[in-house]
């Protein structure tokens, strides 16, 4: 007897009803589009809509259709002419919107709008097949290592002083490590060691110090473990990531990727972009962070702020919640800070920030006059702009600035504090807001090119219809070689498509000519464990085995070769994922993905599919399988 | 529908020298032509001139790269850039300075509109940079390297080891090889077609040596040649089929893909031939000529004299 359990037929049935699912936007293509959006990043109203379309409509620019999606006006094109038109006019100073909109040209999904709101997206198509910009960022890290070490002689100096004791100097080295990880303090005669370790415990308890034997007298080395040095590039790396991410996502650029590569770069990836320029400017914006007292006059109606304050927009979490008045003295700015995280505390979710201590001073100094009254906190961002001016590139310089957190004074305190008062999510936005303005450390583009997509449009319609051309011929092969099995054959293969677009689609993988080389590999794979299924089949029978016999031991005994086969494959796979950089990972990635969807369609699905048709206390006496 | 509807007994084993003999000739003048001739890279590894330029009213890239064409750049990649008036071209490297090229642009270029300005025109760097080459180098040494552990594991024996090793390392170097000989461009698709000829060719190997542990296990005094011949045989079917299915879908993006999958195809197509050459002929023989037998797959089981309660 043949039989399956029912909990398979389900996992079959749910698994591919997901797959279906997560693999229909990839069905609606998309468009050529422009993307317009507010420089405040405030939401377009209607009537913005209104006026953004005037000018278009006056331009004479040629659209499909214009309306307002995630806040920006998009605006869709059939050819890239009238896109290309389009964006003239949107940068054009004399059209009028110039001043207020940034704009990107990209490309729109075509899939319906509740798809969209339930973050349903289709595959995006890597830089290879459709072109656009790719930057490669370098962050000093090591830079960003020294920053605390540096941060750290200073709490030393300030806590030795306070505590009356007696140094020689502190100097920074390098312990085990290629990067200034450690500081040595070199005591004065006849100082106690106890007490100067209780001091510098008391100033950094995360630190290991231990006592040093140098020939010129006594000695306390201070060093960052290993661990702290990663951790603090990494903390770094994030921090830069976050920063660009939030930029990029600023443009609105569908499906753009950021990551980290290796140890200290950063690729960033935006596909379909075509205005180069304007978005390294977006992208290249230099940020930092001021601490200022809420100038507790009401704000005038005017909008003009009176002598010594300044109105900024407020936003939190990346909504407006309206206007803050600070004052102009600055307590603390971006450099002064050492570090922000994330935490919980009594009060909830906060973030704990440390200051160095010619800033914690100031702090203390500040708060312990204004326990009560509000501090923002200011993130200024700098860029630079290319504008057309009567037909001529003009880059000027623009400065953002806007408050990212208002919070209550509630106590005196000094180089740390928390701000309460968040969700956890606030929370770990604002700590990374804070980073990203302050820590990030020194970033470059180590590479930068625009890439005009070498398959273009043609290209890639005949390839796509030689793929489809491609898999119906073997499909009807098949079915003409195995016939019912054939066609069960083809089920699965159909299935394990879907299901691997499913995933690519969830993951947000692009899709690059190797990535296709991975899928055809795929496919190869997926058709050979039914192959080797089914050869086995025959071999059962022609050994004289019953029906439904054959089946099941086709499936076992095949279990072994796809097994070993399958994973060895997948040896490859996931090596090249984590060494390979660029083609080599995108290949990587689907080959892997591939291996498990093909493995999983084919000894599951098809198990499941021919227990349907020849499974049960039936009486089978022939095969269909050719 | 069947290839081989009787069971097939072709002495693969008995005529392994002439395939070794084959292969190392073959390998040999894959190699000779890599050092004579080397490869014929495309722009992502040689890089290349890049030339902005831009239109006083909205130009036709058709109109653009005919010109090009027309002025001796013949492989010029053209394309719009950010507006309906600049135009970005690409082209290979072909030794010439920026000082040199220059001209002959603006000439060419002036033929399409006389106010034609070229905003920019440099030399820039490979697509694929050292890093790359790099990780390609590295990740394959570490997958040759586990494979090569993987397969000791479930196999127990080096010799299917070395084997598999050695098969999955013939069949790049021959598509390398006619990828040399024909002067075919080589470049970034052709590297991923080369990634999945080395899946393709290790996938076919392990099944191939699970039939043949699979044998051993059935029957251990046969001699091993002739277990190896038998586990080629009936695996025969199967080895075919799999290529042939995989075969249409490359064959059909070979004739319809157009060019710019024509080297990627190609790959595929010379590395499906040579891997199931490999996995015939090759990578079992080597294994009987290290003096494989049943006992290493599976080890003779010592009684131990002493046993383990306490």
């Amino acid at each position: 007897m043949l039989a399956y359990a029912r909990w398979k037929y389900i996992l079959v049935s749910l698994v591919l009803l997901f797959a279906l699912l997560f693999a229909l936007p990839n069905v609606f293509g998309d468009d050529r589009a422009l993307q317009v959006a507010r420089k405040d990043r405030a939401p377009v109203t209607a009537e913005q809509l209104a006026q953004v379309e005037k000018v278009f409509k006056d331009g004479g620019a040629q659209y499909k259709s214009i309306q307002i999606e995630g806040g920006n006006v998009v605006l869709r094109f059939d050819e890239d002419v009238d896109q290309l038109h389009a964006r003239d006019l949107a940068r054009d100073e004399k059209a009028g919107i110039s001043k207020d909109y940034v704009n990107a040209m990209m490309y729109a999904s075509r899939a319906p709008r509740w798809m969209q709101a339930m973050h349903l997206r289709a595959m995006p198509l890597g830089l290879d097949l459709r072109g656009g910009l790719y930057l490669l960022y370098e962050v000093d890290i090591d830079a960003a290592v020294e920053q605390v070490v540096q941060s750290y002689e200073q709490d030393f100096r300030r806590v030795l002083r306070e505590e009356n004791i007696p140094v020689v100097d502190i100097n920074v080295l390098k312990v085990d490590s290629d990067v200034d990880n450690g500081l040595r303090v070199l005591l004065a005669a006849g100082a106690d060691l106890d007490t100067v370790l209780a001091a510098i415990k008391k100033a950094q308890p995360n630190l290991e110090c231990r006592e040093a034997v140098i020939a010129s007298g006594a000695a306390v080395d201070c060093i960052m473990t290993p661990q702290q040095v990663r951790e603090r590039r990494d903390s770094a790396m994030s921090a830069n990531i976050t920063t660009l991410r939030n930029r990029v996502n600023a443009l609105g650029v569908s499906e753009p990727i950021v990551q980290r590569q290796g140890l200290n770069r950063i690729v960033v990836q935006l596909a379909g972009v075509q205005n180069s320029a304007e978005v390294k400017d977006m992208l290249g914006k230099v940020a930092t962070l001021e601490y200022r007292l809420e100038d507790p006059r009401p704000i005038p109606p005017g909008g003009r702020a009176p002598i010594g304050a300044k109105i900024y927009d407020w936003y939190e979490g990346g909504t407006l919640r309206g206007k803050a008045m600070l004052k102009r003295d600055i307590i603390v700015t971006g450099n002064q800070l050492v570090n922000a995280t994330p935490s919980t505390g009594q009060n909830g979710p906060q973030v704990e920030v440390t200051l160095d201590s010619a800033g914690g001073d100031e702090m203390l100094r500040t708060t312990q006059h204004n326990v009560g009254k509000r501090m923002g906190v200011v993130f200024v961002e700098i860029r630079s702009e290319t504008v057309e001016v009567d037909g001529k590139p003009v880059t000027r310089k623009i400065k953002e600035e806007r408050v990212i957190n208002l919070a209550t004074i509630q106590g005196v305190f000094g180089a740390r504090f928390q701000t309460t008062g968040l969700t956890s999510n606030e929370a770990r936005d604002l700590s990374l807001l804070l980073r990203g303005g302050a820590l990030s450390a020194p970033i470059s583009i180590a590479n930068e090119k625009t890439i005009t997509g070498t398959l273009g449009k043609e290209n890639i319609e005949k390839g796509v219809k030689a793929l489809v051309i491609g898999m119906t011929s073997l499909f009807v092969f098949m079915l003409l070689y195995y016939q019912l099995f054939g066609v069960v054959a083809d089920l699965v293969l159909l299935a394990n498509v879907v299901v691997l677009t499913a995933l690519l689609s969830l993951f947000g993988t692009a899709l690059t000519l190797p990535g296709i080389a991975g899928i055809i590999l795929t496919v190869g794979m997926a058709v050979d464990a039914n192959v080797l299924i089914y050869e086995r089949i025959r071999e059962e029978l022609r050994n004289g085995v019953s029906p439904q016999a054959a089946i099941k031991a086709g499936f076992e005994k095949a279990f072994s070769a796809i097994a070993d086969s399958n994973v060895t494959t997948a040896i490859a796979g996931v090596v090249l994922w984590v060494f390979g950089t660029g083609a080599i990972r995108g290949f990587a990635i689907v080959l892997t993905l591939g291996i498990g969807t093909s493995m999983f369609t084919a000894l599951m699905g098809s198990r499941a599919l021919l227990t349907l048709l020849y499974g049960g206390k039936r009486k089978i006496t022939k095969l269909a399988i050719g | 529908m069947e290839f081989f509807h009787k069971k097939t007994s072709f002495p693969f084993m008995a005529t392994r020298k002439v395939w070794y003999s084959l292969s190392i000739v073959l390998m040999l003048v894959a190699f000779g032509s890599f050092i004579v001739r080397g490869l014929n890279f495309a722009i992502d590894f040689t890089g290349g001139i890049s030339v902005e330029a831009n239109f006083p009213k909205q130009v036709d890239v058709e109109v653009v790269r005919k010109a090009v064409i027309a002025a001796g750049f013949h492989e010029a990649q053209v394309s719009r850039i950010g507006t309906t008036r600049d135009v970005g071209i690409g082209l290979q490297s072909t030794g010439q300075t920026a000082e040199q090229i220059r001209p002959i642009f603006t000439n060419a270029l002036t033929k399409v509109d006389p106010a034609v300005r070229i905003t920019s025109l440099e030399v820039v760097g490979p697509q694929v940079g050292d890093e790359l080459r790099y990780s390609a180098i590295v990740s394959l040494a570490v997958t040759l390297f586990l494979i090569a552990i993987y397969i000791i594991l479930r196999f127990h024996t080096w010799r299917l080891s070395l084997g598999a090793i050695l098969a999955v390392m013939h069949d790049p170097i021959l598509v390398l090889g006619v990828f040399s000989i024909t002067q075919t461009k080589f470049d970034l698709a052709v590297v991923a077609a080369i990634l999945a000829v080395i899946g393709y060719s290790l996938n076919d190997t392990v099944i191939v040596f699970d039939r043949i542990r699979e044998n051993f296990e059935k029957n251990r005094r046969l001699p091993p040649a002739e277990t190896l011949d038998n586990a080629v045989n009936q695996t025969l079917s199967r080895t075919i089929m799999t290529k042939v299915t995989t075969s249409i879908v490359v064959v059909s993006l070979l004739l319809l893909g157009g060019e710019a999958l024509r080297g990627f195809s190609e790959a595929l197509l010379i590395g499906i031939v040579a891997g199931t050459y490999s996995s015939i002929w090759i990578s079992s023989a080597i294994a009987l000529s290290c003096g494989l037998k049943a006992e290493h797959v599976f080890p003779p089981v010592h009684k131990d004299p002493v046993d383990m309660l306490p």
